[in-house]
């Protein structure tokens, strides 16, 4: 089987897998990240997302393998031991988690948002959420909360 | 999904050659398709050929004439350049919509026009645009590149290298989202070209995008949205299905024919 | 939202949550998340057919592939039948049909995704590798798939022994005193309804992990549940015949439920068993697909309905004839949904004097249908509101107007209703005039002529609606057919040191117990937040519990918290007026603090604590050591939320686009201990009742095969569909707990959808437009718009 190497949460790490071995199978199964989720099959929902070189993408439709030599931002990764990151922190302010199964991917997402358009209007945070579905909240306080980040 | 050999060629040429010997080969660009296609068990190649290591398939070039963009570039970078955006404001809309923010990071031109998928958006692009599809061995037109559903004119071991798009002198694309997938269910890119103007429609077609020339030739009379959407489109050979019958596609062509020509300004 | 960050953490606080750290951190701990050691992996070969029968299975080939561990079928796993929670009987008397469930299929499947077999292996992938190697030859049948086709005559029948495909044929009311007073009416106002189905899709898919203990003969089962000890007293006790002290059932972290993680599913029941079988822990996680096809979905009724009025708006009597959709099997609570939590509502908030409803639940080729967030009172209130809605178009009296005219008035309370409930309290006009004031109905019509004049129509409408919640009192549920109590326990344990740990029977999927509750004992002991935990999930170490749906955790659960809390100041009360040398009677607590009453002598909240666990020189015949105390509470009444929603459309009418630009709701949810945390239930419910009303509905074909069966075609509301809501609370205090509390979790799900549909219907009437179905779907409407064209233009 072939090993992959790459950066995860700032960490050299390595494993094997199989060609078909997803990233978010390596995450969850091989360095037990379990923070990342999959919530359906059809790379719809978003519960997967984490950032591969900066952007994010769906973990649950990227092959481990093409992770190999790639720097990986997990929700495991994005505080500093007990300080929440900005986007945590307003999310903790705002209520905009229930259930708590789409957030790290809906976190992930919204801080890659932040880096490409830091002022973004309420229009452009509902358009760039396709991606991400939530059951819980109705998106109301998840808006808020990426409002808040953006210091609006 | 099923096992399948891993391969990672660092040219053009290795990548033809890994496909040319491999049993059922695969290639995969961004895989935002393929890789869901997989997972489903809806495909089962015996090696898959990763085009993500091949450097010189992305990237964009833009010159007087129009825009040639590597087939391994993301729709994320197509919609984030500021030489698209000035020279084909339509194209970089379209990737702009193309699924979601996650899927436009790895999703690439490439994958998106071999895979033909009937309510894929750029094939419209390439339709209206008038676009040059370049392989490892050829140069098609687009009118001749998208043969059918999910089918294209390129050979078995046949690798997509970039797609040239003339500057038009207006391009508007207009989608209606399937509310489910998001998807197109229609979308319609209108474009005022060197030869006339071109209106493709992708999204609504038994056999995947096709031109309108029943709107083409009432906006090459007059160039209106009032044009557009008088010239009539025929439910016939459109898709019918739970999120709509041939004859609401029919009917949105025009909408988004009409809104077309009126972003075109 | 004012930040409460190291501010007030008692009754009233948008205190934050204890819980997100660990959601917002990646640490959170769900099912899918647990490996066991020596862990398999169990993938379930499921039926591709609606209807068959399994003329042949063959799993040699499967059990000598690579990796598996074993293969079993129905054959294999006799077992009982998944049991039905609750007993419907038909107006005739006769129980209702009830027809074998088996956790694996057993020579006949009836929907797709039914339990064929299931593949346990080393490694998920192989054990779907060699699901692929089973030989199953079907022979198929004719599907029922719509409930008319199956009530025909000589209709294909889903379950061979049953007399057809009647599950039961339910009334309440008296036909003929409705019919006497819709002999009297001046008008008649008729509907025809079809309550969409809904699929609930909780972002967490089910899972499940089954191990036992060799040593021990402990069982212990890892899932997806709202409710363990129910999943542990109905598998335990009717399928796998294990007794509750050798089986431990942990719901963990759960990724929402919205009711369909309520039902003991074959899942839970066939790794459980297995687990025994193969000697090590076995994993089964769904994918979103088998979700799709094995979670109990939702709504599903077809109802036909007439308002009789005087010559003044007032209702006089209403007749209800609805076909309610059971699926294939009974799921755990289906028979209760469209006549206890349905019919019961049907009198709204209005003063309608004589209701009548028919009600027949029917057997199909689909998967089990049980309750969805709110079951039975959205079927309820969307059909009362688009009734209340064309009844004040026909009659021209207006939408606040006839609504006005029928309420039931807020000085009428304890109002009982002619279909078996007793409201306790509310004021409809309150929660009207509120919802008017915020949603600026005043400015309509300028709204309306603004869009106009950009060539879109809109439309306002009106839900004004109640709900029966805090599903309990055991007495009333069990002479409707539970088969169960419906009360709520805790367990209040005082550490020695002062922290507390409260074991609540209640379930926390997202609705933040864990805050909540805290909040709640904090604000009782005047203990800060910190030193409260609270425990639930585990029936290894909650005493017992019914679980969490039909808002009831507060309602119901909250008051066991109190009650418990309440034992332990009393004997908390007994130890300080043993060291403080007082009468119990004469100790009062305050702040956390005991004190003889009129002097200084005082003792801390933790100095008790300490006290009670070392007890050097307590009477011990009369006072014991140790501060446990553990409480049943079981209400006497439902809970009665109820409220105003009102949305604001915008359509356009090129494509037919509904677009939610308002959408306001004030609701009575009682005392509101965390408004933070209630708003947020209401956004969610706002949005899954928009979602219903707009975008979401499953889809069966002829064949009984699922179209809408991913989210390639299941319309989930996604944060571009739905607008900023406008959320306020207006509360009567519930009459009958000591907290004033009725329950949040569902009203936005309950209130919304009719005053969607009412909006859309009110946005087009001037087109000609007279009828709207759900959902309101692009093409819905422009169809609605282009057939309405040429009757427009008549009339």
């Amino acid at each position: 089987m072939p090993t992959v190497s790459m950066t995860v949460n700032g960490k050299s790490v390595s494993g094997e897998v199989e060609g078909r071995t997803l990233l978010v199978q390596f995450l969850r199964e091989q360095l037990r990240l379990t923070g990342t989720h999959v919530g359906c099959d059809t790379s719809q929902c978003g519960a997967c997302v984490v950032h591969m070189n900066g952007d994010s993408v769906k973990s649950c439709t990227t092959l481990a393998i093409q992770a190999d030599g790639a720097d990986v931002t997990t929700i495991e990764g994005l505080a500093d031991g007990d300080t929440l990151h900005p986007m945590q922190e307003a999310f903790r302010d705002n209520h905009g988690l229930q259930c708590g199964f789409c957030t790290p991917g809906m976190v992930m997402s919204a801080v890659d948002l932040l880096q490409k358009n830091p002022k973004p209007s309420e229009h452009e945070i509902r358009e760039w959420l396709e991606g991400n579905i939530c059951r819980c909240t109705g998106y109301h306080n998840i808006v808020k909360s990426i409002q808040q980040a953006a210091g609006a | 999904m099923y096992s399948f050999e891993y391969h990672k060629p660092g040219s053009v040429a290795d990548a033809v050659s890994a496909l040319k010997s491999a049993d059922d080969g695969k290639l995969m660009a961004g895989g935002q398709t393929l890789i869901p296609t997989l997972k489903q068990r809806l495909a089962q190649p015996s090696d898959l050929i990763d085009l993500g290591g091949v450097s010189d398939m992305k990237g964009i070039t833009v010159d007087g004439d129009g825009v040639k963009i590597g087939a391994m570039t993301t729709h994320a970078a197509v919609a984030g350049s500021s030489e698209v955006a000035s020279a084909i404001p339509a194209l970089a809309a379209l990737a702009d919509g193309i699924g979601d923010p996650q899927v436009r990071n790895r999703g690439t031109i490439g994958g998106s026009i071999a895979n033909n998928d009937p309510a894929a958006d750029y094939p419209a692009a390439c339709i209206a645009l008038n676009a040059t599809i370049h392989t490892d061995r050829r140069s098609v037109s687009a009118g001749d590149f998208f043969t059918g559903m999910f089918e294209t004119a390129l050979e078995e071991d046949e690798v997509i290298t970039a797609v040239s798009f003339p500057k038009p002198s207006a391009a508007s694309y207009q989608k209606f989202p399937n509310p489910a997938s998001r998807y197109a269910l229609v979308g319609v890119m209108v474009a005022k070209t060197a030869d006339g103007v071109r209106v493709a429609v992708t999204g609504a077609g038994e056999d995947g995008v096709f031109r309108a020339e029943g709107i083409e030739s009432a906006l090459s009379g007059s160039f209106t949205p009032d044009a557009a959407a008088g010239a009539s489109v025929s439910p016939d050979g459109l898709n019918a299905d739970i999120h709509a019958s041939a004859e609401y596609r029919a009917h949105l062509i025009s909408v988004m024919a009409k809104r077309a020509v009126a972003a075109c300004g | 939202m004012p930040d409460t960050a190291g501010g007030p953490s008692g009754i009233g606080a948008s205190v934050k949550r204890v819980e997100d750290f660990r959601f917002l951190t990646g640490n959170g701990n769900y099912t899918d998340d647990i490996d066991r050691p020596g862990q398999t992996y169990a993938y379930i070969l499921r039926s591709p057919h609606a209807h068959a029968k399994i003329a042949s299975l063959d799993t040699s080939a499967a059990k000598a592939a690579s990796g598996v561990v074993a293969v079993f079928t129905g054959e294999d796993m006799q077992v009982g039948s998944l049991p039905c929670g609750w007993q419907v009987h038909s107006k005739d008397g006769t129980p209702m049909a009830e027809p074998e469930h088996p956790p694996l299929a057993k020579g006949k499947v009836r929907h797709v995704g039914d339990q064929v077999a299931v593949v346990i292996a080393d490694s998920y992938a192989e054990a779907k590798d060699a699901a692929e190697k089973i030989e199953v030859s079907y022979e198929e049948l004719p599907a029922v798939v719509d409930m008319a086709s199956a009530l025909a005559s000589g209709a294909q029948k889903v379950h061979d022994d049953l007399e057809n495909n009647l599950c039961y044929d339910w009334e309440i009311g008296d036909v003929a005193q409705a019919d006497e007073a819709f002999a009297k009416a001046a008008h008649v106002t008729k509907i025809d309804i079809v309550n969409n189905r809904l699929i609930p899709n909780a972002m967490e898919p089910r899972a499940a992990v089954g191990e036992f203990d060799r040593s021990t003969g402990e069982y212990t089962l890892y899932t997806t549940s709202q409710n363990p000890h129910v999943i542990r007293l109905l598998m335990g006790a009717f399928v796998l015949q294990i007794p509750e002290h050798k089986l431990r059932v942990v719901a963990p972290d759960v990724g929402g439920g919205f009711g369909s993680k309520i039902y003991h599913y074959a899942e839970e029941a066939i790794v459980t068993w297995a687990s025994a079988k193969v000697g090590r822990p076995i994993k089964w996680t769904a994918e979103r697909s088998e979700s799709f096809m094995t979670d109990a979905h939702g709504r599903d009724h077809v109802t036909h309905a007439e308002l009789a009025m005087d010559a003044d708006g007032k209702f006089l009597a209403f007749k209800i004839d609805t076909q309610a959709n059971m699926g294939a099997y009974l799921s755990t609570f289906a028979p209760c949904v469209p006549t206890y939590l349905y019919a019961t509502l049907l009198a709204g908030v209005y003063t309608t004097p004589v209701i009548y409803c028919n009600v027949r639940a029917i057997f199909t080729n689909t998967v089990p249908v049980d309750a969805y967030r709110g079951a039975g009172r959205p079927e309820a209130t969307y059909l009362i509101e688009r009734i209340v809605d064309r009844a004040a178009r026909e009659t021209g009296i207006g939408q606040t107007e006839i609504r006005r005219r029928n309420f039931i008035p807020s000085d009428a309370f304890p109002y009982q209703t002619p279909v078996a409930l007793q409201y306790d309290s509310g004021d409809y006009e309150a929660t009207l005039s509120a919802a008017m004031a915020e949603a600026k109905v005043d400015g309509f019509a300028a709204r309306k002529a603004e869009a106009a004049a950009r060539g879109k129509h809109r439309g306002l409408g009106f839900s004004t609606y109640l709900e029966a919640c805090g599903i309990a009192p055991s007495a009333v549920v069990g002479s409707l057919g539970a088969r169960a109590g419906l009360y709520e326990s805790a367990e209040v344990r005082v550490h020695p040191t002062g922290s507390v740990t409260i074991f609540t029977g209640a379930h926390s999927h997202g609705q933040g117990h864990e805050t909540t509750f805290a909040q709640l004992v904090a604000d009782r002991l005047g203990l800060p937040m910190e030193n409260i935990e609270i425990s639930h999930g585990d029936t290894n170490k909650v005493q017992f519990g019914m679980g969490t749906y039909g808002s009831r955790s507060l309602a119901v659960g909250g008051e066991a918290i109190v009650k418990a809390t309440d034992k332990i100041i009393a004997k908390a009360k007994k130890i300080a007026a043993h060291v403080l040398e007082a009468s119990a009677d004469d100790i009062e607590f305050k702040d956390g603090n005991f004190t003889v009453a009129g002097t200084d002598k005082s003792m801390a909240f933790g100095e008790v604590a300490l006290t009670a666990y070392v007890p050097h020189n307590f009477p011990h015949e009369e006072l014991e050591p140790g501060l446990d105390e553990t409480a049943f509470y079981d209400p006497a009444n439902f809970t009665y939320p109820g409220g105003c929603h009102i949305c604001e459309v915008e359509i356009d009418p090129d494509t037919g686009i509904v677009e939610v630009v308002g959408m306001t709701a004030v609701d009575d949810v009682g005392r509101v201990i965390n408004p933070m945390i209630v708003e947020g239930q209401i956004h969610g419910g706002l949005a899954q009742g928009i979602g219903q009303a707009l975008l979401e509905t499953c889809v069966y074909d002829e064949n009984g095969q699922l179209v809408t069966g991913s989210y390639m075609d299941y319309t989930m509301p996604r944060a571009d569909n739905l607008p900023s809501f406008s959320v306020g609370t207006e509360s009567t205090l519930c009459a009958h707990n000591s907290l004033g509390v009725k329950g949040c979790g569902e009203v936005g799900a309950i209130g919304s959808p009719p005053a969607v549909i009412n909006a859309v219907v009110d946005a087009l009437w001037d087109l000609g437009v007279r009828d709207m179905s759900m959902p309101a779907t692009p093409e819905t409407v422009w169809k609605a718009i282009q057939d309405a064209a040429p009757a427009a233009a008549a009339e």
